[in-house]
C-alpha cells in the first residue's frame, strides 16, 4: 500500500507498473486521476493552492486505503495526493486499486475517492480573475460517500 | 490540562492564527466546551466558530463526529469541510 502526500507531480504509468510489479495474482487495476479544471462555479481558475493537515492527512488516507483493502479484498492499492501550488491542467490526485477481478478494483477505487473527498483534510484555494477564494464543499460529495454506507456488500 | 489548538484553511485565515497552546480549567473536559470557550472570546472567534457554522473538528488527528473527551497533551483542530481530490 502506497500513501503519499507530495508537492511533486506523478506519472500514472510508472505508479501502476510499480503497483503490479511481479505479482501475477493481480488480474485488474483500476485507477482515477483528478485534475485542476480551468472553470469552477462560473469563474476562470488559473491556479490553486492546496493546504492540508500534516500528520492527519497521512493517517486519514491510510485508513481509507485499509478500509478499501479489507472490504474488497484488494491485493494492493495506492493514493498519491499533491499539495502546494497547482495550475490548470495539473494532476492533483491518483488513486488505484489492484485485485484479482475487475469488480473489486472498480468499486474500491470509487470508494477511496468518495471517502477522500469528504474525510481527508485537504482544502483548495482557487485563484480567479476576481481574486482568491476557498472552494466550498459540495453536498454531492457527501451523498456519494453515504451510498457506500448503505450498500456494504457492493462490489 | 493543556491542549494544542490548530486551525486550518479559511478558519486559520479568518482567525489570523494557525494554532495556540491553551491551559484549560478543570471544568473543561470536552471538545464542545473548548469551542464554546473560544466563541466566548467574541469578535471574529464567535463569527468563525459559532455552533451553527459548517465547521469540522478533529481530536488527535481523527475527525470528531459528535463530542469528544479531552486529555492533557491532546491536539484539537478546527477547519471547514474538506475539499481535496
Amino acid at each position: 500500500m502506497l500513501i503519499s502526500v507530495q508537492t511533486d507531480d506523478f506519472d500514472l504509468s510508472t505508479e501502476l507498473a510499480k503497483l503490479r510489479a511481479g505479482n501475477p495474482a493481480i488480474g485488474a487495476v483500476v485507477s482515477f486521476v483528478g485534475l485542476v479544471r480551468d472553470l469552477n462555479e462560473g469563474q476562470q481558475v488559473s491556479a490553486m493552492a492546496l493546504e492540508h493537515y500534516p500528520g492527519m492527512t497521512e493517517k486519514s488516507l491510510t485508513m481509507i486505503a485499509t478500509q478499501a483493502t479489507q472490504r474488497w479484498n484488494l491485493i494492493d492499492c495506492l493514493i498519491i495526493h499533491r499539495v502546494g501550488a497547482l495550475h490548470a491542467l495539473d494532476q492533483i490526485v491518483l488513486v488505484a486499486a489492484a485485485s484479482a477481478h475487475r469488480g473489486e478494483a472498480f468499486a474500491a477505487c470509487e470508494f477511496m475517492m468518495d471517502y477522500l473527498k469528504t474525510e481527508a483534510p485537504f482544502w483548495k484555494k482557487e485563484t480567479t480573475p476576481a481574486g482568491e477564494r476557498w472552494v466550498d464543499a459540495r453536498v454531492t460529495d457527501e451523498t456519494a460517500m453515504r451510498k457506500w454506507q448503505l450498500a456494504p456488500e457492493s462490489n | 490540562m493543556k491542549i494544542q489548538l490548530r486551525f486550518f484553511a479559511s478558519v486559520r485565515e479568518k482567525l489570523g492564527s494557525s494554532g495556540e497552546l491553551v491551559e484549560l480549567d478543570a471544568a473543561i473536559t470536552q471538545a464542545s466546551q473548548v469551542r464554546a470557550l473560544l466563541v466566548a472570546r467574541g469578535g471574529v472567534w464567535a463569527e468563525v466558530l459559532a455552533s451553527d457554522r459548517a465547521l469540522r473538528m478533529a481530536y488527535n488527528q481523527q475527525m470528531i463526529h459528535g463530542d469528544m473527551p479531552l486529555q492533557d497533551g491532546g491536539e484539537l483542530a478546527f477547519f471547514p469541510p474538506v475539499t481535496g481530490g
